[in-house]
Order: structure tokens, then C-alpha cells, then sequence
């Protein structure tokens, strides 16, 4: 044994196996293009020069020696912050598939170094829990047999819109019409909507793609899908287009882009479907939104008003002079005033044990045109880990009992409730949203799904990838780099888009027509939820099924 | 699947013509219960003052008839007419009948001084106490209705035996209106109460096929705390429900109903003339969309009949007739049964967005279509 001091070791010191992913590169195959190595994000493989010793001995001299060879090949680094994060990127560039990376199936160290000089563990995704959670286990067994005949999703007409904004109770409807009072704006829409991610988090060609597609499909296909902006504004240009009626402007606790919003609202074509304020996010409540330097280019910079180059953290909270509920109330009714009370404003707020108490609030505020309450499923493009993966409340028994509360007033769907969190978090979008509305969701939000559909976003659960925070995404999905993010051509993005939500519609229509319903969108239709797991079952007031 | 028949003519008439139109239909369902609704109620051995409240139901044992007698005089009511059924029991499925019963009363004097809103209340509230009491003595009493000028029968089993049952051929109690359904095996369990057609102040309705949309439906219904708004042991109680909010609470005109429970598509609201406030309508009311049954049958307490489709309609109902004599039924060969001397080459089967209307004089229907101007006037 070597004395220890001959070997480089320190307390963070790694090796291959101590990382999640390990390079596999052949030799054999390696033509030292150089690709993969100018690809990796990470800087995570370089090329490497090495020298390999050839002993020699020559018998019939009686001489002995040695000879060395060169050789050069691809090495992986095992630092921290070049540890590979399995995106495969060295392997779609490989022009002979010399080189993958292969996840290390044994656990691995880099758990207990994410801390590096004293930084907890920053990253990009959602909770880092993998396997089927409690909306893929739930069944819509309600299958009409008997007394009516059933109904073929081919070709009967199926209503698939929702209603997003405050409907009033039909006594109050008719008297504010007799007497020429204010109906609250209401918009029909897909139920299926592009939840927040802010021009920012994204990347100019992955927002212009997804913008392209939502038009597409509202103009071509007749499935009206709307998208949200999340914080950071929106360009001046879209708002100031007919396609802004397409688009949920969010205002948030830093209030960025809206210099630009607020200028342009007298130049505005048309009125955006909604305004959404984000009170919390189900991936990281307590935290406000964050866009880190990495992200913040010219051209975020000129859209949010301040300098290139800065971290951007916006507050825990909105400002507030006395209480949170004042300033729900009056953010609200400032920003319904706004837009002259034709546009819905709903907040969104973080799931939580107290969500019922913020929708009680908002029951009693004429101004307030729905809630969406984010689980702890939702993704985000920057939060501390510990936020994601432990904080917050998941989404089925929050918007349930919501919903419940609503019922017991007589007023469910006065007060839409939108879910997310979580939704097609593991492929299965339309089953896990038609869940949600039948637990009593007038429509759900999507947005890691939508980023891993359309654009083919690589993070997973399993720690792949995660990396949008530090704006190296290797699809350019969220970078605002343009040497990543030209990698994206928005019109496939759209493209994607159509596909996405022309297979959600015929999906839905799949679940709906067994269960006897077409006419409307079965909000709230317990009855025909099961699941094979009691407590669960007991909890959400439906059916426990084995 | 149900089927669904309705009479109604300008001469009373026996229901047991109604049954024999529920026998032609017999095909294709279970025959696993009757219910029967009259209106414009003809004894033949008392003279009927029309205003007078009926109550209809089935005491199960005699205790349960001795509560019923005691409840009403505790509640002010004088019995004044007592119809007896002449009853074959041997012909019934179920053992625990005591009487059927169908008993007329007169109204206590201090009623004089309600309104008419607090009297229909008042009628209703004794109806549910009646359930109610029966419910907490082990279903010994059944209350079907209370109401002046309507009779209720239900029970399980055959529609034409049921008829037999209870001698409804005799014509010692005819009608100018009868609805009968025949099926009383839901969805949610064989119970009298599941039976159409459903009663609620006045207004009835009948149904067939399944409303898938039940739940939702009735959940919302049950959080506007109307004490009426109860039972929803069958998923088509809620219609008559509906039509009960639409004309009673909102107090919107007959034509508004079709619009709240199948409002039309944005296309069609985008043409209509009255299109705004449709869409408002259809917002503020969608949790009262329906899904699923076929044709929902009803009847007014000024004898008015209607007919319509759900959106779908799968299974197209039939209406047909003649001057004083009209007939709706789930099913063609019904109509047939029930007035046989018409030009049935005017029987006539709504579309998604018709309603059809029987008005009280039995002249000629009325078609209204939701694509028709809307009569705003009379929400305003």
C-alpha cells in the first residue's frame, strides 16, 4: 500500500462512480471531431493526451527498457461543478456513436457535496420524486352500460371548454342584467392551459414557438388554448398583436415587465384572456420568482427594466401596506380597473393547508376571477432543492376540498378553481388533468409537460438535466444564450404544440364518451373517479376500488 | 331504458288507457316499476274542488296510517274526500302495503292570510315532513305529492299489473292529464321514491336514459338549501328540480328551461339575437347543463305539457294528436296506443332544440326552437 500522501485525495475529491452519470466513450470509435466536447454544457468531458508505457525487453540483447505510446481520448471531470448531468447532448452530436452517459445505477456521492462553498443546491425541474403519483392511480370507472346508449368520441360533438373568470350565481346574473350592472368577464377556454414561464426563464425561441402554436391552434385547429406569461412581461410587440387575447399576463411580487404592459395598454388590439398574480408557486412556496444573471440578457433586460447582467429575485410577497388580504383585495380590483373590469384577474397561490381560506376570501371580492392553486409538483426554472422537494402540499386533496367547500356554499365554479402541479408529470397529461377537473377542477395548468412535449426539455425526476437556473439548457428550451437557443426552431415548437393538444382533445374525448358525457366538462364528477387505495379514496371522497 | 308516456285530453280519462300505451311500449325494458302523475284529478263519486290540496303516497303498516292522520291534524288539515283503492295485493311485488292512499283536504283557515308563495311552501314542507317521518320509522310511509288537483301513484313491478293491482280500469278517478314512466331500477338501487315522474310544487317531469351529469348537478342544487331540493334517489330528479329553479326561483319564462339545460354552442350564440345574454345565462347556469337522458317529459300546474330533447338525442321521443287529445312517448308505437284516431303523419319528433308545448287549451302544439329570438321582455 502507497502512503496516502502519494494519492490526491480530499474530502470532496470524486471518481467516476461517485457521480449519477458516467461517460462511456470508445475509443475504437472516436474520430476526435471534438463535437461532444464543445457541446457539453457542463464542460463535463475534455480531451485528454495521455501517455501508456510499453515495457520492452529485448532477450537476446539481454536489454530491457521501455517505450511509451500517446494516445488521446475523451475523460470525464469529476468536480462538482462539472459532474455530467446526463443530457446526452455528446451523444446526438457523436458522428459514430463513440460516446454516451450512463447512469450510475449505484447511489451516488455528488448528494452530499451540493453545497459547495456554502450554496445549498440551486436547480431548475420539479420534486425529485419519480414513479406514478396519485393522479396516474386514478381510474374513471363510471362507465355508462346500462341505460344509455354510449357515445363514440369520433363522432359525436364533445364541449371541451371551461370557463375562466367569475361566474355569478344565476339570481344575481339576471338582476345585474335587468338593471344594467356589471357581469364579470368570462373567457371559454381549452381547460388545458400553458401555465406560467416567463419570457426570461425562457428562452425567445422556445416563447415565440409556443406562441405560434397556441395561435395555430386557436385559429386553425378551434381548440382555444391559452398560455400565461408568467413574470418578466411579455414583448411589446405581442402586445400590441391580435394574439394577446391568447395570453394570461402574470404580475408577481418584483412586478417586472409591467413598465412595458401598463405603456402599452392603450395601444392593445385586443384584451388579454386574463390577468393572473402570483401570490406562491407550488415548487417553491415562500420564494418569489428568481431569474439568475445568467439569464438576464439585453434584451430581458430592456423587457423588465433593469440592468444586464444582475440576479433578479423578486420578493416573497407583493408589497403591502397592512395585510396580505389587502392587497389581494386591492390588486385585484386595481388590476380588473385596469383593464376598464373586461379582463378576468385570478390569483395564483401556492397549495397549501390554508388555500381554502384565501378562496373564502376571494368568494367575497366581486373583482376576483378565479384561483389556481400550484401543488408541489410544479416545476420552476430556479429554486433551491430543499424548496422543491420538501416544501408545499400536493394538488389532488388541496383543490378536492376546495372544491368541497365550494359545494357546501352552493358556489362551486363561481369562483373557478384551476390546478397545477405535477399534471402529465409522468407522460399520462390528459388522465391526470381530467382527474383534477373531475375532483373539481374547472382546468389544470401545464407547464414542465409542455416543455418536455414540445421542445423536448430532458429533465426528469432522476436528477437528469435540471440545469434551466443557470441558463445552459442543452435544447435551448431555457437559455438565453443564442448559441443554445438557436438549437430551437420555434416553428417545430409549434408544430409540437398543435400535436400536443389536438392529442389532449381526442384524449379527453376517450374519457368523457364512456362516462356518458359530452355536453359539458365534467367538473366535479366524482363519481366516476376510483382509485385502489382507501385512505386515498377516503380522503377525496371518491370510490375505493380493488 | 325508461320508456315514458303522456296523455292529455279536454275529457278526463282513465290512466289505465296510459298503461295500456306502457304495455305497447313493453319491449325493450325491464317493466321493474310504474309511476303515474294525474292532473285535472275527476272522482267519480265526489265532486272535487280543484283548489284543494291531494296527498298521495303509501302508508306501509297501520302505525304509519296513524301518523299520517295525526301529522295532517296537527298541521291544521281537514280531510275531506278519502279515495279508497279497491287493491288486489296478490298482483303486487312487495309485501309491506298497508294502503295506497289518496286523500283530499282542506286547507287550514289561517292559510287565508299567507301568500301564495308562503301556501306552496307550506304544502311542500308538509309533503317533506311526511317523508321525513317515514324515513326515520323504517320507509313505513311514503309521500308522493301534495298539491292541489295532482295524484301520485309508484310502485314496483309491472306497469299493467300495477294497473290491475289497483283497479285504475274502473274509472272511479280519471284525469285530463297522466304521465307514467315504467322503470324504477336505477342506477342507484330499487327505491319508490326513484320512481318519475318527480313532483316538486306543482311541476313534474319524467325521463329516460341516464344523466351522466347527476352528480355535479345535484351537488349544486343541494348547496341552494331549498328544502324541496332533496331525494335525488334517481339521476333524473334533477330536471324536475330545474325546471322548478328556472320557473319558481329565477321566474324565467317556460322557454328559458331548454336553454339552461342545453344552452346552445358559441356558433349558434354567436347568431342569435339574444346571444349576449344567452351566453351569460349559459355561464351563470352552467352547472345545470345536462348529459345523457333522451327526452324529458313534463307537466304545469295550469296543465301545460312539454317535451324536450336532451342535446344529444339519441333516442328521439314522439309527439302526436289531435284537437283536445295529445300524446308524448319515448316511443313511437306509445303514441299509437294512446290516441289512435290522429293523422300520424303529424306526429312530430323534436330536434336537439326544439321544445314542445301543449298548451292548456289541447288546440295545436307549439314548436319553439332556442334558435328563435328569446322572449327578453319577460326576463327584464
Amino acid at each position: 500500500m502507497v502512503s496516502a500522501r502519494s494519492v490526491s485525495v480530499g474530502p470532496s475529491s470524486l471518481s467516476y462512480t461517485d457521480l449519477p452519470w458516467i461517460i462511456q466513450h470508445r475509443e475504437d470509435r472516436c474520430t476526435l471531431c471534438g463535437h461532444c466536447t464543445a457541446v457539453c454544457p457542463k464542460e463535463a468531458i475534455y480531451l485528454a493526451y495521455r501517455r501508456q508505457r510499453m515495457p520492452k525487453l529485448d532477450v537476446l540483447k539481454k536489454s530491457r527498457g521501455n517505450e511509451y505510446r500517446t494516445f488521446v481520448g475523451i475523460r470525464q471531470k469529476t468536480t462538482m461543478a462539472n459532474a455530467c448531468i446526463g443530457c446526452s447532448m455528446c451523444t446526438m452530436v457523436c458522428p459514430n456513436e463513440a460516446i454516451m452517459p450512463v447512469p450510475n445505477t449505484n447511489e451516488h456521492r455528488t448528494l452530499f457535496f451540493h453545497n459547495q462553498k456554502g450554496q445549498p443546491q440551486t436547480r431548475g425541474g420539479r420534486r425529485n420524486v419519480s414513479g406514478p403519483n396519485l393522479l396516474d392511480r386514478i381510474m374513471f370507472n363510471r362507465i355508462s352500460m346500462l341505460t344509455d346508449p354510449a357515445l363514440d368520441a369520433g363522432r359525436h360533438e364533445f364541449n371541451l371548454t371551461t370557463t375562466l373568470g367569475r361566474t355569478l350565481a344565476p339570481e344575481e346574473f339576471l338582476k345585474r342584467q335587468r338593471e344594467g350592472g356589471w357581469i364579470p368577464p368570462t373567457r371559454e377556454i381549452f381547460p388545458f392551459v400553458i401555465g406560467s414561464m416567463s419570457f426570461g426563464a425562457l428562452s425567445p425561441n422556445m416563447w415565440l414557438g409556443l406562441l405560434q402554436g397556441v395561435a395555430y391552434c386557436n385559429e386553425v385547429l378551434g381548440i382555444p388554448v391559452v398560455m400565461c406569461t408568467g413574470e418578466g412581461g411579455c414583448p411589446p410587440w405581442v402586445l400590441k398583436s391580435p394574439y394577446l387575447k391568447y395570453i394570461v399576463l402574470q404580475i408577481a411580487s418584483g412586478y417586472f415587465g409591467w413598465d412595458e404592459i401598463i405603456r402599452a395598454i392603450p395601444d392593445m388590439q385586443c384584451d388579454p384572456a386574463a390577468i393572473e398574480i402570483k401570490y406562491g408557486q407550488g415548487a417553491k412556496p415562500g420564494d418569489g420568482g428568481l431569474l439568475m444573471w445568467f439569464k438576464v440578457s439585453k434584451l430581458i433586460a430592456r423587457l423588465r427594466g433593469v440592468p444586464e447582467g444582475v440576479d433578479l429575485p423578486s420578493p416573497p410577497v407583493h408589497q403591502t401596506l397592512y395585510s396580505i388580504e389587502e392587497s389581494v383585495m386591492k390588486m385585484i380590483q386595481t388590476m380588473s380597473t385596469a383593464f376598464g373590469h373586461k379582463v378576468p384577474v385570478y390569483p395564483k397561490i401556492s397549495a397549501s393547508t390554508s388555500a381554502k381560506s384565501v378562496l373564502n376570501n376571494l368568494v367575497r371580492n366581486p373583482y376576483a376571477g378565479g384561483l389556481l392553486i400550484d401543488g408541489i409538483d410544479g416545476g420552476t426554472g430556479a429554486a433551491y432543492n430543499v424548496s422543491m422537494d420538501a416544501t408545499g402540499h400536493p394538488i389532488a386533496s388541496n383543490v378536492r376540498e376546495c372544491y368541497l367547500d365550494l359545494v357546501a356554499q352552493g358556489k362551486q365554479n363561481e369562483i373557478p378553481i384551476f390546478a397545477a402541479g405535477g399534471i402529465g408529470k409522468n407522460g399520462n397529461v390528459t388522465q391526470n388533468g381530467m382527474a383534477l377537473i373531475m375532483l373539481g377542477a374547472s382546468g389544470v395548468h401545464i407547464g414542465k409537460y409542455i416543455m418536455q412535449s414540445v421542445a423536448g426539455c430532458l429533465g426528469n425526476e432522476k436528477s437528469r438535466c435540471n440545469v434551466c437556473n443557470v441558463g445552459i439548457c442543452p435544447k435551448g428550451i431555457t437559455s438565453q444564450n443564442p448559441k443554445l437557443y438557436r438549437r430551437l426552431d420555434p416553428d417545430l415548437v409549434a408544430e409540437r404544440v398543435s400535436e400536443v393538444f389536438m392529442s389532449i382533445s381526442t384524449e379527453a374525448k376517450k374519457i368523457m364518451a364512456p362516462l356518458g358525457r359530452s355536453q359539458s366538462l365534467p367538473v366535479g364528477m366524482s363519481d366516476a373517479l376510483g382509485i385502489s387505495d382507501k385512505d386515498a379514496a377516503d380522503r377525496l371522497g371518491i370510490k375505493y376500488v380493488c | 331504458m325508461c320508456r315514458l308516456a303522456l296523455k292529455t285530453a279536454n275529457e278526463p280519462f282513465s290512466p289505465y288507457e296510459v298503461l295500456t300505451a306502457m304495455e305497447a311500449m313493453k319491449e325493450g325494458y325491464d317493466g321493474s316499476g310504474l309511476g303515474l302523475l294525474l292532473r285535472g284529478l275527476r272522482f267519480d263519486c265526489f265532486k272535487y274542488n280543484s283548489s284543494h290540496p291531494v296527498l298521495s303516497g303509501i302508508a306501509h303498516s297501520e302505525d304509519a296510517w296513524k301518523r299520517l292522520n295525526t301529522i295532517m291534524e296537527q298541521r291544521g288539515y281537514e280531510l275531506i274526500h278519502d279515495h279508497k283503492f279497491v287493491t288486489e295485493t296478490s298482483l303486487i311485488e312487495a309485501k309491506d302495503r298497508y294502503r295506497y292512499f289518496l286523500r283530499v283536504y282542506k286547507m287550514p283557515a289561517d292559510f287565508e292570510q299567507k301568500s301564495e308563495v308562503e301556501i306552496e311552501n307550506e304544502l311542500m314542507l308538509t309533503r317533506l315532513f311526511l317523508r321525513a317521518n317515514g324515513e326515520e320509522n323504517g320507509n313505513d310511509l311514503t309521500a308522493f305529492s301534495f298539491w292541489p288537483d295532482v295524484a301520485i301513484i309508484k310502485e314496483v313491478g309491472w306497469p299493467l299489473e300495477i294497473g290491475e293491482a289497483l283497479a285504475l280500469y274502473d274509472n272511479r278517478l280519471t284525469s285530463r292529464v297522466c304521465m307514467a314512466q315504467g322503470r324504477q331500477n336505477t342506477n342507484y338501487g330499487i327505491n319508490l321514491y326513484a320512481c318519475h315522474p318527480f313532483f316538486i310544487q306543482g311541476i313534474a317531469t319524467m325521463t329516460n336514459g341516464e344523466n351522466t351529469a347527476f352528480v355535479p348537478i345535484r351537488d349544486w342544487l343541494l348547496g341552494q338549501h331549498f328544502p324541496g331540493y332533496t331525494g335525488y334517489q334517481s339521476d333524473s330528479e334533477v330536471f324536475a328540480h330545474i325546471l322548478h329553479y328556472t320557473l319558481k326561483q329565477l321566474k324565467l319564462p317556460l322557454q328559458a328551461y331548454k336553454h339552461i339545460i342545453t344552452p346552445l354552442n358559441n356558433a349558434e350564440l354567436s347568431k342569435h339575437p339574444q346571444g349576449a345574454f344567452l351566453k351569460g345565462l349559459r355561464n351563470a347556469c352552467r352547472r345545470l347543463i345536462i348529459d345523457g337522458p333522451n327526452a324529458v317529459i313534463g307537466t304545469l300546474p295550469d296543465e301545460t305539457c312539454l317535451l324536450v330533447m336532451d342535446q344529444k338525442k339519441m333516442r328521439p321521443a314522439t309527439v302526436g294528436g289531435r284537437d283536445g287529445a295529445w300524446a308524448m312517448a319515448s316511443e313511437m308505437c306509445g303514441v299509437a296506443a294512446m290516441i289512435p284516431d290522429r293523422d300520424p303523419s303529424l306526429d312530430f319528433q323534436p330536434m336537439r332544440e326544439h321544445t314542445i308545448i301543449v298548451p292548456p287549451d289541447r288546440k295545436e302544439l307549439t314548436i319553439w326552437s332556442q334558435l328563435d329570438p328569446y322572449p327578453l321582455a319577460q326576463v327584464a
